[in-house]
Parts: C-alpha cells; structure tokens; sequence
C-alpha cells in the first residue's frame, strides 16, 4: 500500500478527495489553512477562499443541498463567524454530505483565545469527530462523510494545532467518485420558518440519540484493557500524551466526542477502579459523564484548563517521576516573531508611532506593531472589530482627532466592510486604513477577492476597494505607497482632522510575495547615531560598535531605513540591476 | 530504536525542509514517524521548533518533550541555548554558531548571553559547534544551512548514505539538488 508522510491537514484533504468530495468553500485561519490548500491541488475538487467563514459555511451547504459532498474548514475562531448557517445547518440536515472543519488552537501559537470548538457542536446539535494523527485525519473525515449522509447531519470534524501540523504516515486510498444526490424540493426540511423548525428539532434530537446509540459500537470509539486500577478516558492529541505517559493503564479512546457513547462509557467505567477523564481545554466530557452519575476520579482537579497538555504533565499528575529536572535556560532573551524585512505595513507603523495616534487594530500579520519599538496598536479583539471599536469609541469619547482604525485587505473584506458602512450610515467622523498588500499574508498568502487569483491560482476579479468604500458612503478615500512616508505622515494628519469620515488605502504588495531589490543598504559616515532607523524595528538593522549596522544578508533592500534618516546617511550599497 | 531530534531556530532559516528529510528517510527505511512544527504567527523571525520523533516501534505523541532529545539541530546560537532543557543527558548538539539578535536585544531591552560556548560545552554530551552559514554559501547558498548541518549529524543517525541522496534528490527542487548533495557533503566533512 503506498503510504506517505502528510501533514494533518493535508491527510484531511486526501481523505476528503478520497471520500469524493467535489466542493470546498473556506477562509484561511491557522491552524486550519492547509486543509483547503491541499484541497485546491485535486483537479476533481472546486475550490474557493470564501471572504469569510459564514459565506463559506453557506456556499458548503448550498453545495450539500446540491446533493455534492462538501467541505468548509476554518480555525475556532471562524466557526464563531459561520455560527449563524451553522446551527440552522444542523437543524434541517443535509443532502449531499457536509462536514465543516474547525481547528481550535490550545495554546494560542497563532490565535487570541483558547476557545473549544466541541461546545458549538453540541450548542448545534452535530456529531463532533476528533482525530488525533495524520491517519485519523484522512479516516474520520471519510467517516464524517458516510456519518453526514446516513444520519442526515452536519458534522463537525475537530482539530488542533497538534494534529493538524503535526506530520505521520499515512496509507493511501483511492478516490470513490460521488454521484450527486438528486436535489428534490423539500421545503418543510430546507425552509427553517418557525412551523418548520419545531418540527426539524424533534427530527435533530432523534438523530443525536440514534449516534451516541450506533456510536458505542464505532470503531472509532475503542476500548482498550490493560491494568483495571486505571481507567483513562480521553480524546484527540490528549490520547498520545496519555498513552506515553500511562502505558499501564486501561483507555477508552474516543473518536466521536459528541453526543456520547455513554453506554459504552458506563461499560468501560465499571470494568475500571478508578475512572479519569483526560482533555484539554473545558471539562467537556467529564461534565457530560459526571452528569450521568458516573463517578470520575479525576479530571480537572488533576489538569488544567489552560494551555496544552504533555506526556510529562500527565505522568507527574498520576505521581510518577517526570525524569530528571531539566537545566534553566529561562534566562535566554525573548525572540518574538516581527514584521518582516521589507515589510510594507512597517512604514504606516512608524507614522503612527511617531503620532502617538491611538489604533484600534485588527487580525493579521500587522498586529505584530503591537510590539516594540513602535507599540503602535491599542487594541485587537477579533476581524474586523478595528473599526467597529474606532466607530463606538468616537460616539462614546466625542473625540477622535487622534485615532484610528487599521486592518488588512483580507479583513476588511472578511468583516470590515459592514463595520465601515455603519460608519457611514451613522455619520462617524473617523479614520479607516486599510494595509492593501495584495493577499493574506499571516496565514501564509492565501488568495482573496482583491487579490487578482482565485484559490487555485487562475486569474480572477479583484474588488476595487477605493471604490467599494466610496460606494458604502466614504466622500474622502485616498490610496498612498506607505513607503512615501513624508506624503504618508501627512495625509494620516490631514485625515484624522477632517471632521468627516474618511479612508486611506496604502498599497504596496507584501515583501514575501513581490521580488524585492535584494541589494542592501550600508550606513555610511554621515550617521549621526540619532537611531531613527532602530524605531521601525527592522530584523536587518543592529547596534554594532554602538551604532546602527545592516547585516547584509538579512536585508532586502526596500530603503524604508533609508527614507527615514534624516541625515541621508543611509545609502544602497549599489545601483539596482535592470 | 527511538529517536528524537529536535530542529530549532528563527523563522525563516529552513527548519522545516531539515525536518521534511529527516521524515521522509525514517519513512523509507521502514520506521514509524510523526513530525511536528510551526505556523501562522510565530514563524515570523520567532523562535521556532520542529520535532523529529523516529522508532522502529510506533510514535504516540508527535512532541519531544524536556529531556526527550538525543540530537539537537540548532540553526543559531541563542535557540541552542534556549532549547537546550529538551537535551537528553550525554545527548548530542549540533550548532550552526551564526547569531541573530532578537529585537529585544537590538533595543537594548536584553542582552545576548555571552559566555553560552562554555554553558553549552558543560550541558551535552557532544557539542558540534561550527560555521554553518559558511560551509553552506561555500557550497553555492546560505539557503543551505538546513542540509550541512544534517550532514554534520547523519553519523548519529540511523540512515545509510544512499538514503540520504535519494531522499535530497527527491525532495528538492530540482535545479538545487546537486547544491545540496554537495552541501550534505561538506557537512559530513565539517
């Protein structure tokens, strides 16, 4: 059999292909992106960057009904967006089978919270599914297929930071093609009209009690008897960290975490002394078991709620010898991810700092300003919130002489735009900026609707923005290469005086995806050591000797250090080729 | 058999394509792998770390914890520092003595240990410590660090010579792949 070593998400996207699936809609988000990238290299799959979650949620459903196999992935946080389609998606079932991928991110390695996606899949009423390696990912979502189909549910697949870019071995199957499910008119199941919808939640709560029935007897959901005395029940990536640490004890692995297979769990806890439940995150199913009168040892008594687990953790926790105390090194300074060299937002960044201008932020790359040396953002909550928050802090202030609001294109579009005409409907007076790079770049430059590409990398239309905000109501909208940073300091000042709503755009293309100059600067005698250059917090440009050096390797030779020293002591260390 | 490698350094530098090969060559010579690593926010210029767990017996947990790894692959110098409570007692640790300020230190906010040479040669059991960043530009790219120091560690590791070369040949663009079969040489020789 040919086996390969795949990236979680990668085997999500193989066992989708596998399963048939022909339609995939999603909005990138780590750690879910890769699921949807892999996704586009089958030729037998449409697939599409929706501009957010909800659109993508949508376009999966309106597929399934189209009796095609479709998918929508998206991490924790986006399954908030799509909540709306989501909860009423499982309410009416499906035709074609649907499965939406949510990938949580315990830990915060790339997220601004911890949430657990398992709490909307129960909220809404789906099977939940939750592998916890590359193998798993390909077979439960091939499952999740055969589950959606069967039982007439949305399914909700749950990963993780660990699952999903975590690499394994994986067999390889082939592709069963899937015909599509005649669409036949069925307005008492598709048209969620109150008369409508008492009656689909009868039908959804009878599903859910047949799973967590057929469930006890899934493979997915194994016992496995070793020593009696303890009984581990867990799910997941928390399933490895357990069976290192516990090879001893007894487990009942579970693949279907929602609704329980609570017979089969009442069986694994009376052949067991004492009973553990082993999950990151909220006591999701050790509330439910407990609930059930099943008596639990242990659960989160023993284990945290925040952050990861680990192997070593949980031995510690059952007082084992976590081994031999590891050296200190805590004292090692802090390397904390920055903007990149060449960066086109470092400019705007700098603007800002200088100003003292108050930032409502956003979600993306930029939220890295955040950081010293230019500390140049007051807040960040979820996409799109910039503006909404610029929006009520003017109404609640009065005053927004000084401040603004900044996000990306992607976010703009993902959530920015509705924020942006409520501005304009009730006549804010503030200042948007939207950083045009031309794609999303945090994630790892996925396509979008202004970017010119569609997710497989064909041509396709790019959204005006200039023009989508002056068609909300925006009188004053100005574009500016952010790296004509005098023009641009003066145009941020002239626009958070005016006393109307306005937007500037500052267009320049991310440095990773537009071949930059890549001859480096110098920094020539006339330095006058003022340290201008250190604010914008370029990775190219030390202290050495006690003045500022480009290391030359690391610079990309876009001149903002250049464009900000105000000795001209900054030069290209060459002409650049033609 | 088990091993844990650690691969760690600053975004950027290459650490996933070390560990890419390292997952493909356990996977050809018949060996159970899981590899784990970074995305999304950190990889810009952060600390970043890649597992390498390998064993002739199958893999649970995708992570190598504090204590876990025989071989550290450090691209830099402060991340060999950082990382090193996830060293093995008497394990191996294999430096690239190429240093990159965090902006922490570029601000003056903290300072660059200095005396890590000595802390580092007193905590493993063998230290490699050489100018990787050289031996790769020598070899035709400073992109090249990742494969000279998996030269300089392919003597600790289960994996034939020929091995090696396939797994370069076939996961390399192929326009590199020479570079980097010379390169994996040079570090084999450093």
């Amino acid at each position: 059999m040919d086996k390969r070593i795949m990236l979680g998400n990668e085997a999500f996207a193989r066992g989708a292909w596998e399963a048939g699936v022909t339609v995939v809609s999603s909005y990138p988000g780590t750690p879910s992106t890769e699921v949807t990238e892999a996704a586009a290299k089958y030729d037998e799959i449409y697939v599409e960057w929706a501009p957010n979650e909800k659109v993508g949620v949508e376009t999966a459903m309106g597929a399934s009904v189209g009796g095609a196999r479709a998918l929508s992935t998206m991490k924790h946080v986006g399954l908030n967006v799509a909540a709306d389609p989501f909860y009423t998606a499982a309410c009416t079932g499906v035709n074609g089978g649907f499965v939406v991928l949510s990938a949580d991110d315990n830990g915060c390695h790339s997220s601004q919270n911890e949430q657990d996606s398992r709490f909307h899949g129960r909220s809404a009423g789906v099977p939940v599914l939750e592998p916890s390696d590359a193998q798993e990912c390909k077979d439960y979502i091939k499952l999740a297929y055969d589950i959606s189909e069967k039982y007439d549910t949305v399914v909700l697949l749950r990963s993780g930071t660990r699952v999903s870019h975590s690499r394994g071995i994986v067999e390889l199957g082939e592709r069963v093609e899937h015909e599509l499910i005649p669409y036949e008119k069925k307005f008492m199941k598709y048209v969620a009209m109150p008369a409508m919808a008492r009656k689909l939640h009868v039908a959804q709560e009878q599903r859910l009690a047949q799973i967590a029935a057929d469930g006890c007897g899934w493979d997915i959901n194994s016992i496995q008897m070793n020593d009696p005395s303890i009984g581990i029940i867990t799910s997941g990536i928390c399933y490895q960290y357990a069976r290192d640490a516990m090879p001893e004890a007894s487990f009942l692995k579970l693949g279907l975490v929602y609704p329980l297979p609570m017979d089969l769990i009442r069986k694994f806890a009376d052949q067991v002394e004492k009973l553990y439940v082993i999950e990151e995150g909220q006591p999701f199913l050790e509330e439910q078991i407990r609930a059930q009168g099943i008596p639990v040892a242990g659960g989160k008594d023993m284990f945290t709620i925040q952050g990861e687990y680990s192997a070593r953790m949980i031995r510690e926790a059952f007082g084992k010898d976590g081994g031999e105390e590891p050296v200190d090194t805590s004292d090692a300074p802090g390397r904390p991810p920055l903007l990149c060299a060449g960066c086109p937002h470092r400019a705007l960044f700098h603007v800002l700092s200088k100003l003292k201008t108050t930032v409502f932020g956003d979600i993306g790359c930029y939220t890295l300003a955040a950081l010293p040396p230019t500390s140049a953002m007051d807040t960040t909550l979820c996409m799109g919130a910039s503006i909404g928050m610029a929006h009520g802090f003017e109404k609640a202030t009065g005053d927004k002489s000084n401040t603004v609001a900044v996000l990306g294109d992607s976010t703009f579009l993902h959530s920015g735009i509705t924020g942006l005409l409520n501005m304009a409907y009730n006549e804010s007076k503030g200042t948007v900026i939207i950083l045009d790079n031309r794609i999303t770049g945090m994630t790892g430059h996925q396509q979008n609707p202004a970017s010119g590409k569609n997710a497989k990398g064909e041509p396709a239309p790019a959204v005006d923005l200039k023009a989508l905000c002056q068609a909300v109501g925006v009188k004053h909208v100005v574009e500016i290469d952010p790296f004509e940073v005098k023009d641009l300091e003066r145009i941020v000042k002239e626009e958070t005086a005016r006393d109307e709503l306005s937007v500037i755009i500052t267009k320049r293309p991310c440095a990773l995806i537009v071949k930059q100059p890549g001859i480096p600067y110098e920094v020539t005698d006339k330095c006058k050591n003022c340290r201008q250059c250190m604010k914008i917090g370029c990775p190219a440009i030390e202290i050495k000797d006690g003045r500022p050096f480009v290391v030359a390797d690391r610079c990309v030779g876009c001149g903002l250090c250049a464009r900000v020293c105000p000795f001209d002591a900054i030069e290209c260390t060459a002409k650049e080729e033609q | 058999m088990n091993t844990n490698i650690l691969i760690v350094g600053v975004g950027g530098q290459g650490t996933l394509l070390a560990s890419v090969l390292l997952g493909n060559l356990a996977l050809d010579s018949g060996y159970d792998v899981k590899l784990s690593e970074v995305h999304g926010m950190s990889q810009r210029g952060g600390s970043v770390v890649t597992h390498v767990k390998i064993s002739d017996d199958k893999v649970g947990s995708p992570l190598i914890e504090e204590g876990e790894a025989d071989i550290i692959l450090a691209f830099e110098k402060l991340e060999a520092y950082r990382w090193l409570p996830y060293l093995k007692k008497g394990g191996a640790l294999y430096v690239n003595t190429q240093q990159i300020l965090p902006m922490p230190v570029i601000l003056g906010a903290a300072e660059y240990p200095e005396n890590l040479d000595e802390i580092l040669a007193d905590r493993t059991g063998k230290l490699k410590e050489f100018d990787a960043l050289s031996v790769a530009e020598s070899a035709g790219s400073s992109k090249a660090v990742n494969v000279v120091l998996l030269g300089a560690a392919s003597k600790d590791l289960p994996f034939t010579n020929d091995a090696w070369i396939r797994v370069i040949e076939a996961n390399v663009k192929p326009k590199f792949v020479e570079m980097n079969k010379f390169a994996f040489t040079q570090g084999q020789l450093a």
